[in-house]
């Protein structure tokens, strides 16, 4: 084709031009529809944090308050129950150190707290997901020499009072610490420290 | 307008019609005079029966959105309903549900013959792209429907394939948070699950069988002898070795769609939950976020890619297992459409190529099915260690196949085609 004074450089540029600015409102309109599939400000809500008064919890005691669908644990641990999980010794344990990052980092401790004496637990066994029973007496004698802790009766897996799991029980891993916090009398699940 | 000798009608009222839009051409360029080679055997039925099954799915499916009722509180109650009280709904539900299985079941078979054929071979790599998208959309769409139900095994399978993608490093956990819309599976997640279930999915996968089939027609269906019909016409122009699609194929197609509706109404009518492999048992109770089935495995269609993501249970260069396993399991497809650049074989069908392709093709098959069986199965250390032994094998096949390909000395092939 002849160029019959067309300006094919102006031309080039034009369609250039119109290209970009298309793909950008392209990009712009796509940004809408990849939002909406974030979490809704209803499902947000119902994911928020819970706040629960623990000043009642008696020492021993165990309560359950439920965050995001999973029950989780809040224990008050007495200095005996304290003395017996750290007196396990390491070899009963398959993660004594809490290597695997089933915790914040600020609950990394041997007792996987912030406060020694509080456990903060997900209840859900790391195996396949029931909730273990609260075995805290050594009386219980799920095994023996039973320092107290958690026993699943779904598949045999036990935990401490830290919710570190026994070797040999299908259990991979130690339970869960959700991220939590203290505020006066009460505790904040689900919200981390530093984010106070 | 157009092309000045596109065939039209002589008079009447396909000729009004044929002014207007190109019915007499359409027929012609891809029934009547769409020439197919004379030497189709038994495994060129499947891609008419996917056909088939898709009516049927998209029919079925259509019907059972009339009493399903997307809400984490009312599916599985309204499958229920559907079961026991809509008119025909426990046939309308099996007819889908059987679709489903009957899907991949032609699939696989209609993917077997390519790889057999060499059908994905030059110049036909298009069409075995379009359809590997086609079988890649398919899983997506048999993935999410397989949620709608809302049972033990909707939900868990999902929590477990969802979960995949936090594997991914850096971006994991944000990107299940966006594909979840929550922070666990729940009723948001089943809401968008069923939207593209119905809506986007299918229509992706109706475009992607329109441009699978535009490819095939324009460069013409490959045959068991691998021969190009095209290379000797006579002299009207068709090709020697071919016949018109209709009515030769049309009628013989039409036996064979007899005789595959018989096997998927025995399997309605007498074995429509599979034994537990078609429709799980677990997923005959409502979802239950707290309590995890003691066993969880996909349904059968996806079980070797299951396996594949079971089997690596190692470290790599710095990647956990977890990831690794992922890769792999991502890489089994992924390896799939670059095969028509892997081999480099001169001759498109195995019956031409040498002893290594048979071989080859043969321990691929093998390994596939086992490791379809260990995917069904809860893992043992011996069953790991089949499944990784299965996964080697499967990706021998193909990443070899440039090496095997070009070794082997290959049969000459006809020059026309082998009755």
């Amino acid at each position: 084709m002849a160029d019959n004074g067309v300006n094919k450089g102006r031309r080039r540029f034009l369609v250039g031009a119109t290209t970009v600015v298309g793909a950008v409102g392209a990009v712009g309109v796509a940004v809408p529809f990849v939002a909406s599939w974030q979490p809704s400000a209803r499902a947000r809500a119902a994911g928020a944090p819970v706040r629960a008064d623990i000043s009642k919890l008696e020492a021993g005691q165990r309560m359950t308050v439920e965050w995001r669908g999973r029950p989780i644990w809040v224990i008050n641990r007495t200095p005996e129950m304290l003395e017996r999980t750290l007196g396990i010794e390491s070899e009963r344990l398959a993660d004594p150190d809490s290597s695997v990052p089933q915790q914040p980092a600020y609950a990394s401790s041997e007792l996987r707290s912030i406060r020694p004496e509080i456990g903060v637990l997900i209840g859900i066994c790391t195996h396949l997901g029931c909730s273990p029973l609260y075995r805290p007496e050594p009386e219980a004698a799920v095994t023996d020499n039973w320092p107290g802790g958690f026993f699943c009766p779904c598949h045999g897996s036990y935990f401490d009072l830290a919710g570190r799991v026994f070797v040999n029980v299908p259990a991979p891993t130690n339970l869960e610490v959700p991220p939590y916090r203290f505020e006066g009398d009460d505790i904040i699940v689900g919200e981390d420290e530093e984010a106070a | 307008m157009g092309n000045p000798n596109k065939a039209k009608a002589e008079s009447g009222f396909m000729r009004w019609i044929d002014d207007r839009f190109p019915a007499t051409q359409m027929v012609q360029e891809h029934l009547t005079q769409y020439y197919a080679p004379k030497n189709f055997n038994f495994f060129y039925i499947f891609g008419v029966l996917a056909m088939v099954v898709l009516v049927n799915q998209i029919l079925t499916g259509v019907w059972l959105t009339m009493s399903y009722n997307p809400s984490a509180e009312g599916a599985f109650a309204s499958v229920e309903y559907i079961m026991r009280d809509v008119e025909f709904g426990w046939l309308i539900r099996y007819m889908h549900s059987t679709g489903a299985t009957a899907f991949f079941a032609v699939i696989y078979l209609h993917m077997f013959r390519a790889l057999m054929y060499g059908s994905y071979k030059a110049p036909r790599e298009l069409i075995w792209i379009f359809g590997m998208a086609i079988y890649l959309a398919l899983m997506a769409e048999a993935f999410m429907g397989y949620l709608l139900p809302w049972g033990q095994m909707s939900y868990w399978g999902a929590q477990v394939i969802i979960s995949l993608f936090s594997a991914i490093p850096v971006i994991g956990g944000d990107l299940t948070q966006w594909i979840r819309g929550d922070f666990l599976i729940s009723g948001i997640t089943l809401n968008r699950f069923f939207a593209l279930h119905v809506v986007a999915l299918p229509i992706v996968i109706l475009a992607l069988v329109v441009l699978h089939i535009i490819a095939l027609h324009e460069v013409g269906s490959n045959n068991p002898d691998g021969v190009n019909i095209k290379a000797k016409k006579d002299e009207t122009g068709k090709p020697l070795d071919g016949i018109p699609f209709h009515p030769y194929y049309t009628v013989k197609d039409l036996v064979g769609i007899a005789i595959f509706l018989f096997v998927f109404a025995v399997v309605i009518f007498y074995f429509p939950e599979g034994g537990g492999y078609f429709l799980e048992k677990p997923n005959f109770e409502p979802a239950n976020p707290l309590v995890t089935p003691d066993h969880i495995a996909p349904v059968w269609y996806f079980t070797p890619f299951y396996a594949i993501l079971r089997a690596i249970t190692f470290s790599l260069f710095g990647l956990d297992a977890k990831f690794l396993g992922v890769l792999f399991m991502g890489g089994a497809i992924a390896v799939l459409f670059v095969l028509p650049w892997l081999d480099r074989s001169p001759v498109l069908s195995i019956r031409y190529k040498g002893w290594m392709s048979k071989v080859a093709l043969a321990v691929f098959a093998i390994s596939f099915i086992i490791l379809g069986i260990l995917g069904a199965l809860p893992t043992t250390a011996a069953r790991t260690v089949v499944a990784q032994i299965c996964t080697a094998l499967y990706f021998a096949f193909f990443l070899l196949m440039p090496i095997y390909t070009k070794l082997e000395k290959t049969k000459p092939v006809p020059e026309r085609v082998t009755g």
